[in-house]
């Protein structure tokens, strides 16, 4: 059974933009989207070590949502983790956190 | 199995070589039926060993991966934590450590090189280590970290070996905090690849560095102390030296044992022989990499190793190609010093010709050699500058197209070799891809962009040093094959900045929505959106974080400070004309002392302080604005600093006030966002001290007024200023100043800087200065405009956030766990003050804590 943490009210948070969550120990970034979806990947930066990923600028590209890693700007699927982008450099994956909206507040669960 | 399929394939080792050998079998024959087994004794992925010492600046292990795709695909197996341990050419088999046998019909050796250590005494002391896994870099890590914290000091440390390798080591022990000296056999550092003068060129700036170096000396015997540990060194000059940690850099030997005892021919100086084709002595049984010996010889480099498993790849589909070594060059990295040759260093071609220029000011050395006639290329040798390296190398025994002593000049008067290489030059000697390749990229495969081009070909994916030449020869394809050469921003926006620019104006537009909706498509990207952003902001749309805008922002506008590496910020306030107060000053020293931010003069005239967190960066701005100081848009694509020197306030010399015009000019263009940052200088006279000719805008007093330089730049690409206009007043000046900004923030591109974008201005600065002075289109009302509203319209970007506790929300470092900050976060001390610790480093979470910690390293 998943367990979820609510961490914010969607209200919280900015269209477009992160923010970090603690989720069982996890250092979160939970991303709200232009339609209201809510996504969730690890806040650590698997390139810099840094933990900075809620930071970066949320975009697209095709239909995919994306994150930017505002250190050295490679890129992800928000919806898949995939790194879509490594920058020249071997791809590493995020981890996906389920999250989802209820009753305007957001939920995370660890995976 | 087909006569001329390789069916069972094994190989031995699973280093960089074998790496590439799989990557090119699989695709080569994406159908093909055969099976690939790679087996080594490292217990990791294969991973980039030229870049092994990135781990000792915190990279992560894993990061060093060879792209490891490569190993999902089905026919292919990869053992890793294997030792084969016996070759049986009549069976065909080779057998593991565990016993585990592994049939093949065709098998592989790249087993590459092991480190060797001269039989000195005491080498086998705890504390002495080779360099040349990562294992080996783990083990100096965690020695380094313990043995400071037994010794409770730093540690020296002693590197022995001055070539390349023995450098990059010596750096890496610097860097774990250790005082270090490198002993080298020879007369001089990198004795290979250099000539005298080049080596001693070296030695000084190696020495700059706070490495000793000791030449012609040997370790003869190393010491222990009483726990038994490494603890000195005897020298061949007597000497004996401290050595608490000590790393033998000292050449590598090929591995070949397993060919060695299954009677494989072996080359005299070792390695396995083999010919153009790579075969060894048994027709089933190939080598490739550092353990193979071609004509004698081994290379302890990866391009010929790459080349050789092209090869084979090759071969083992009944192709053509063979081995022909290309002629290698050197380049030092991981040193914090540039050095690098190719070709006859030494000038011992008959009669060549030897054009040096050694400027101890600069501290550089550059050697070219070439043919008697002066014309062919013949070799190189650079240090303190190593530009010329990678537009040179490539032309090695090719004419030079100018005269050798014009690509020394100072200026750099001969054109550096562009996009028109000859097709069979090699352009990226890491990947062995020629500019032939490169084209046909381009013309055969389709690429469009440098990106593809790397991608397909993989040049330019190693070592990087080939890219600037790439990337012009990629432009100048497309631009030969008559594809245009995408204009598109990204795939948001399909024109250039400028022209977005002019639509968002006349479209009266406001937000990234408006702007996305009438001109582009999707949710935008980290490229479209910060220049959406400064479009918004030059065109007076308000505050950079107001809600429509907050989105669009790179990080550091987001929170109006720079990222440093380990995800906290800079703080950096604006200090006109850099005359400050001692109130401000305490004010400042107060804030670092109790935030604990590591503090420094910046290259810019100003104070900046690192490391403040993301959750702090509030209450400093508090402190630094109820102080009276102000934003100094250190993070922002927008003003820098207005350099200038002190002037006729106090100089002899001093013709104007160039603090005064400075502080005007400061307070004039604050805030103003561009299409890149830009810097100002003024100097009070001639001699020129505040480098205004470096700037984006250079002004200069003369005894009638002031002259204005434009499009200077410092950075990657130096650029001096070209005078735009002369003797004007103070008022005239800034009319200039104000036009020229206005114009380059309305036409350049994203991220153009104003040097390229005076360099490439149609009709030069001639056409620049009949726009901008002479008001030739008559568009200077409408260029005057553009700054006055920013002038009118300008806040401080601090104080206005403190102010909003909406946009204040956006520092808190967790949305759920008010008060918490980064637990990762970790810093040791470094003379006096905090730094970001490197793993294994003595460390504490709080910097005010940490810039007090005993040292161990
Ligand atoms: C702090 C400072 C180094 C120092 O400790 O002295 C510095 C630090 C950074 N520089 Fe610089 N530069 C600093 C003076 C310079 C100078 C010297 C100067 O301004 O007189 C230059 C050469 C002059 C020039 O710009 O032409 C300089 C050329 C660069 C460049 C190369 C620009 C180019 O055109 O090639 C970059 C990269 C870029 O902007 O894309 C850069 C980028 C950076 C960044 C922003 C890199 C980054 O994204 O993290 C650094 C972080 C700044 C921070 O955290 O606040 N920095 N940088 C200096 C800050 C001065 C200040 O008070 O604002
Ligand atoms: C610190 C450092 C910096 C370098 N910098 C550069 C540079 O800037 N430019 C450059 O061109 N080159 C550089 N090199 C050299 C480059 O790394 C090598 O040329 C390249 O790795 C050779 O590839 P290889 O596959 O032949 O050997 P390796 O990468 O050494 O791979 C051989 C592998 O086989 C394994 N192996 C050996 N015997 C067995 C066995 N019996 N059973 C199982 N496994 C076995 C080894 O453990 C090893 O993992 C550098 C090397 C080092 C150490
Ligand atoms: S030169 Fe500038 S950008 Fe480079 S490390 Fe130094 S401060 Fe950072
Ligand atoms: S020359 Fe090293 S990557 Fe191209």
């Amino acid at each position: 059974m998943t367990r979820w943490t609510a961490v914010c009210a969607l209200a919280d948070l900015d269209p477009e933009r992160g923010v970090t969550a603690l989720v069982e120990g996890h250092q979160v970034a939970v991303f709200r989207l232009a339609d209201d979806r809510v996504l969730a990947v690890q806040q650590k930066d698997p390139y810099s070590g840094a933990n900075v990923l809620s930071r970066g600028i949320v975009g697209s590209a095709g239909d995919v949502a994306t994150v930017t890693s505002p250190m050295y700007k490679q890129v992800w699927s928000l919806e898949s983790g995939t790194c879509l982008d490594p920058g020249g450099k071997p791809a590493h994956d995020l981890v996906v956190f389920p999250a989802r909206v209820d009753d305007g507040r957001v939920l995370v669960a660890a995976p | 199995m087909s006569p001329s399929s390789p069916g069972r394939i094994v190989v031995v080792g699973a280093g960089m070589v074998a790496h590439r050998f799989a990557d090119q079998l699989r695709s080569r024959s994406a159908e093909g039926d055969w099976r690939l087994t790679v087996i080594g004794d490292e217990p990791l992925l294969p991973y980039d060993r030229v870049h092994l010492s990135d781990l000792f600046t915190g990279k992560d292990a894993a990061a060093l991966a060879l792209e490891p795709s490569v190993w999902a695909d089905p026919r292919i197996t990869l053992v890793t934590g294997e030792r084969v341990e016996r070759l049986d050419r009549d069976a065909r088999t080779v057998t593991t450590a565990t016993g585990r046998v592994e049939p093949y019909d065709t098998l592989v050796l790249a087993t590459g090189s092991w480190a060797w250590t001269p039989r000195t005494e005491g080498t086998d002391l705890p504390g002495v280590f080779s360099y040349r896994t990562v294992a080996d870099v783990v083990a100096v890590q965690e020695w380094a970290a313990t043995r400071a914290a037994e010794l409770g000091r730093p540690l020296t440390g002693v590197v022995v070996g001055g070539g390349v390798l023995g450098l990059e080591a010596a750096a890496a022990l610097q860097g774990l905090g250790a005082t270090t000296t490198v002993v080298e056999f020879a007369d001089r550092l990198m004795n290979v690849q250099l000539d005298d003068g080049g080596g001693e060129a070296l030695r000084v700036l190696v020495t700059a560095n706070g490495v000793e170096v000791r030449t012609a000396a040997a370790a003869v015997r190393l010491g222990a102390a009483d726990d038994g540990a490494v603890a000195t060194m005897d020298l061949s000059t007597g000497a004996t030296v401290p050595a608490d940690v000590v790393v033998f850099s000292t050449g590598i030997r090929p591995r070949d044992r397993l060919a060695r005892e299954s009677g494989l021919a072996i080359g005299e100086r070792g390695g396995v022989v083999v010919g153009r084709t790579c075969r060894t002595s048994d027709p089933a049984v190939w080598a490739i990499g550092e353990c193979a010996s071609f004509e004698g010889e081994c290379v302890g480099l990866v391009a010929p190793g790459n080349l050789m498993a092209d090869v084979v790849a090759s071969q083992l589909f009944g192709g053509p190609r063979t081995y022909t070594p290309a002629p290698e060059g050197t380049r030092l990295k991981g040193a914090g010093v540039e050095a690098a040759s190719f070709g006859d260093v030494f000038g011992l071609t008959p009669g060549a010709l030897e054009v040096t220029l050694a400027d101890p000011v600069a501290r550089t050395y550059r050697k070219i050699v070439v043919s008697d006639d002066a014309r062919t290329l013949l070799g190189g040798v650079f240090v303190g500058d190593a530009s010329l390296y990678a537009s040179l190398r490539p032309l090695l025994g090719r004419p030079l197209g100018a005269d050798p002593s014009a690509f020394l000049a100072p200026e750099g008067g001969a054109p550096a070799p562009g996009g028109d290489v000859p097709d069979d030059v090699v352009v990226c000697s890491c990947a062995n891809v020629s500019a032939g390749s490169v084209r046909a990229a381009v013309t055969e495969h389709g690429c469009t962009t440098v990106g593809e081009v790397k991608a397909c070909t993989k040049a330019g994916t190693v070592c990087g040093s080939c890219v600037p030449l790439l990337t012009k020869i990629v432009t100048a394809t497309l631009e030969d094959a008559g594809i245009t050469v995408s204009r598109a921003m990204c795939e948001h926006f399909a024109m250039p900045r400028a022209e977005l620019f002019a639509l968002v104006r006349e479209g009266g537009l406001r937000t990234f929505s408006e702007v996305v909706a009438a001109h582009g498509t999707g949710r935008g990207c980290v490229i479209c959106k910060p220049v959406v952003a400064s479009i918004l902001s030059s065109l007076g749309a308000g505050h950079v974080l107001e809600p429509e805008h907050a989105a669009l922002q790179d990080t550091n506008d987001h929170v109006l400070a720079n990222l440093q590496k380990d995800g906290t910020y800079s703080v950096v306030p604006r200090v006109p004309g850099g005359e400050i107060t001692p109130e401000k000053l305490l004010v400042i020293a107060q804030v670092a002392q109790e935030f604990g931010l590591y503090t420094r003069i910046t290259g810019a005239q100003r104070i900046g302080m690192f490391g403040a967190r993301i959750d702090q960066l509030p209450a400093i701005w508090r402190r630094l604005v109820d102080a009276g100081m102000e934003s100094g848009q250190a993070y922002g694509k927008s003003l820098r600093a207005v350099k200038s020197c002190v002037g006729s306030a106090w100089c002899r010399f001093g013709v104007q006030d160039s603090v005064g015009m400075g502080v005007r000019l400061e307070l004039r263009y604050r805030g103003l966002r561009a299409p890149h940052k830009f810097k100002v200088g003024v100097s009070g006279c001639a001699r020129e001290c505040a480098e205004a000719r470096g700037k984006d805008v250079g002004v200069i007093a003369t005894e009638k007024g002031w002259n204005v330089y434009v499009g200077g730049n410092g950075g990657f690409t130096p650029r001096h200023a070209e005078l735009l206009a002369e003797d004007l007043d103070d008022d005239r000046l800034v009319q200039v100043v104000d036009r020229f900004l206005a114009h380059y923030i309305q036409t350049a591109d994203r991220l153009q800087r104003t040097a390229p974008w005076v360099a490439d201005y149609p009709g030069g600065i001639e056409e620049l200065r009949r726009v901008l002075v002479e008001d030739a289109l008559g568009i200077g009302a409408q260029l005057d405009a553009l700054v006055a509203d920013h002038v009118d319209g300008y806040a401080d970007e601090w104080r206005s956030t403190l102010e909003d506790p909406d946009k204040l929300r956006r520092f808190q470092a967790f949305v759920n766990a008010p008060g918490e900050h980064d637990p990762d976060l970790a810093y040791t001390a470094e003379r006096g003050q905090a730094r970001p610790a490197r793993p294994g480093e003595t460390a504490h979470h709080d910097p005010v804590v940490a810039r007090t910690l005993e040292i161990v390293p």
